[in-house]
């Protein structure tokens, strides 16, 4: 492994945890007001309906099975007596189920902003440059779970998780990272991309998930201050 | 008890001519932008008619409002929160641009430019949502004066057939709308963010912009489709019911410039904690009687102890809408039966039964003859019923009565007769109060609304001390226009000023303004930027 990459596994994840982080808290703090994803549906509904809970359902598991794939150590699912072999299916058709529905509910989404007059008009350069960034973390991320098809002994699990895992206990293990396949190493390039332009981007709304709304009461009042 | 104060509103609707005024006004000065071109705030419908967005009455469609469970429970029509927030990712009953209009504007540079020819050049429209040329074929306003067809009017399917036939050939009236501000709003119940809020202090209904994310359930949950999708900022917006202005005592725009003078603006003192309790008994004829026994009497002892404000009070004491509402009950909740139990309330218009009197050359003016046609005119009543009181035909009727009362009492008075008190359980210094209220209508009667806490009355300026935010002005932010902190009002006119009495460019470039839709700088439109120390 060069000194450059070494460097691109050390350096680069804090460097995007630091972007990320401060970047939320300057947006929050600045722009509260543009917090929202600008929602089209009034302009298109039809295609929307279709594509946007397929598109974010889809992700959602995909999410999921990233924090498994990446937080849980192999050990762990050795000891309960999960084989190596039921997981492999297991990641392979969930995940790559998953991965296929968000890769068709962008499909649908991009091609819904592209063909209507009115939402493309409405796309900035920021939303376009965020398509493109997500679109490729997409692709590479089905890509690279297809390839993995065939296991093999330099799978994620040996290679990108536990560098993951280094990289939040602050002790970052480049060399895991190194073993690594080239279609990984890309994914998580631009996985790193994504979440530098998360704070910058419309993909902001994730964070304003309203769970607070099962537990507060329907009306809301609010008294000025004195 | 817990009692808080609403400034409440009453439209005397047999004084509205349908001029529109209320609606141009309130869109001068609110959604003058871009975003909310197709918005009205403020809207006159013709009726019967379909109104605007169309068909909005429609809630087996629209699934706007409250509804009971089956174990008699309050739960908005549009589903629980559970439900709400698994389909986030769409709204799927929100009505689409073309439900309200498609807003335009013309080409008037084609005027001036289009080559020498035998014709006349016109100004084609172009769509402001796309920017193509299009056609216009619907808009807000499309069916005035019946101008289109009422047969969609989802409350005249209410009502029998052979009464549609009948309306349809003798009535017609003006229905103005705004926000109800509602003392169970669903709107606010259905906003998973928690932006939309009710104040305490006046019971108005607002957005917080910093909170809301625009999921879009407060324009589903609304009933009277009165809350906005700004689709440029991607933020709900709803009207404020000018709280700018009545915070310091004035009336709302849409009141202040209405010329018919039908506006009544007032206090209304009600109970909070009964507030869930009403809206859901369990028959909706019902909803009328338990909203009006929501309200607080203000010569309540009660209400002395509330720890109201004393010229809240004061006013709530002189309310032209309390004694609309309560005491002289000429005045009707719109659609009680979505259950939000709403705070803009309607004299219902006697004109058409009089018309119609008159036509078949009866004195229309007669008491005798205005409730035996009251009654035989069943048509006007159960339309009427449908709108204001959920079908019960009876609180319209006593409201008419009352209406029909006053006339032809002031009228013998006017003339010099012996006047005959009818039988309507007013008595004849209430009917002069009446007649005082609706008739000579005047200015300071017909507003009472207290300031807000601290405020000194009739100043509008922007509140806070307006150097005192964060951003500088001329910072542009990099997610387009629509994004960070608005420039206040002051700052922008101060620059703006400074700019042109201190600057000695003068501008070449002409911009046409009939053009220009209010988006971006175009060249020459402003002097040019200079960059800031």
């Amino acid at each position: 492994m060069t000194w450059g990459e070494s460097m691109l596994w050390v350096v680069g994840p804090y460097v995007t945890i630091m972007v990320f982080v401060g970047g939320l808290i300057w947006r929050y703090r600045y722009d509260r007001f543009g917090w929202t994803t600008r929602s089209s549906e009034l302009y298109e509904s039809p295609l929307l309906r279709v594509a946007s809970p397929l598109f974010h359902y889809a992700l959602l598991v995909v999410i999921v099975w990233h924090v498994i794939g990446l937080l849980i150590p192999m050990r762990w699912t050795d000891a309960i007596g999960v084989s190596d072999e039921a997981y492999h299916v297991n990641a392979l058709v969930w995940g790559g189920l998953a991965g296929l529905g968000t890769l068709v509910g962008l499909a649908l989404l991009i091609y819904r902003r592209r063909t209507h007059g009115p939402v493309f008009l409405a796309t900035t350069a920021n939303d376009k440059t965020m398509y493109a960034v997500l679109a490729a973390a997409i692709v590479s991320g089905v890509v690279t779970t297809a390839a993995g098809f065939v296991p093999s002994e330099a799978n994620y699990r040996t290679t990108v998780a536990p560098w993951f895992r280094g990289v939040l206990m602050l002790q970052p293990d480049a060399a895991a990272m190194g073993h690594a396949s080239g279609l990984y190493k890309v994914h998580t390039l631009i996985g790193m991309a994504l979440v530098v332009l998360f704070p910058f981007s419309r993909l902001v709304h994730a964070l304003s998930a309203p769970l607070g709304y099962l537990f507060r009461p329907y009306i809301v009042y609010r008294r000025r201050a004195r | 008890m817990r009692i808080m104060g609403q400034i409440a509103m009453v439209m005397n609707l047999d004084k509205c001519i349908g001029c529109h005024t209320c609606s141009v006004t309130c869109k001068q000065t609110w959604t003058n932008r871009p975003g909310v071109e197709y918005v009205w705030w403020q809207n006159v419908e013709t009726r019967p008619g379909q109104g605007y967005p169309r068909r909005y009455e429609d809630q087996d469609r629209w699934r706007g409002g409250w509804t009971l469970t089956r174990k008699g429970k309050l739960q908005l029509r549009s589903g629980g929160r559970l439900h709400k927030l698994l389909s986030i990712f769409t709204e799927p009953v929100m009505p689409s641009i073309q439900d309200y209009y498609e807003p335009w504007t013309y080409d008037y540079e084609n005027l001036t430019n289009a080559p020498l020819s035998d014709d006349v050049p016109v100004a084609p429209p172009r769509s402001l949502i796309s920017d193509e040329p299009t056609k216009i074929h619907w808009s807000a306003n499309w069916d005035d004066d019946l101008a289109g067809d009422p047969a969609p009017d989802p409350v005249l399917a209410k009502v029998s057939e052979q009464v549609r036939l009948a309306f349809e050939e003798a009535f017609m009236f003006y229905l103005p709308r705004i926000c109800e501000h509602c003392l169970n709003p669903s709107c606010v119940a259905s906003c998973p963010s928690g932006a939309l809020y009710k104040r305490e202090e006046d019971g108005i209904v607002l957005v917080d912009q910093d909170r809301c994310r625009g999921w879009r359930m407060c324009v589903t949950g609304c009933p009277y489709k009165k809350v906005y999708f700004n689709h440029k900022t991607g933020k709900a917006e709803k009207c404020t019911f000018c709280f700018p202005r009545v915070e310091v005592g004035l009336p709302t725009v849409c009141s202040e410039t209405c010329v018919g003078r039908l506006r009544y603006l007032g206090v209304l003192l009600y109970d909070a904690d009964r507030v869930s309790e009403a809206a859901s008994v369990a028959d909706e004829r019902d909803l009328y009687e338990a909203q009006l026994d929501v309200f607080v009497d203000p010569e309540d002892p009660a209400a002395e102890t509330a720890g109201l404000p004393s010229d809240w009070l004061e006013a709530a004491r002189s309310s032209p809408v309390y004694d609309l509402i309560k005491k002289y009950r000429i005045a009707l909740p719109l659609h009680p039966e979505y259950r939000t139990l709403p705070m803009v309330w309607y004299v219902p218009p006697l004109s058409p039964v009089v018309d119609a009197l008159a036509g078949t050359g009866h004195d229309g003016e007669d008491a005798v003859n205005l409730f035996a046609a009251i009654e035989a005119l069943r048509i006007p009543v159960g339309y009427l019923a449908e709108l204001f009181t959920a079908g019960d035909p009876a609180p319209v009727t006593a409201a008419l009565r009352r209406l029909a009362a006053m006339r032809s009492y002031m009228r013998a008075v006017n003339l010099g007769e012996q006047p005959v008190l009818p039988d309507t359980g007013l008595s004849e210094e209430e009917l002069r109060d009446m007649y005082r209220l609706l008739a000579l209508a005047r200015y300071e009667e017909r507003y009472v609304i207290p300031t807000a806490y601290g405020n000194p009355p009739g100043v509008v300026e922007e509140a806070g001390c307006s150097l005192d935010y964060d951003a500088g002005p001329g910072m542009l932010s990099p997610f387009g226009e629509a994004s960070g902190r608005p420039v206040p009002v002051s700052i922008e006119n101060f620059h703006s000023l400074k700019d042109r009495q201190t600057g000695d460019e003068v501008t070449h470039d002409r911009i046409n303004l009939l053009n220009w839709d209010g988006r971006g700088t175009p060249a020459g439109l402003f002097p040019p930027k200079r960059r800031r120390a």
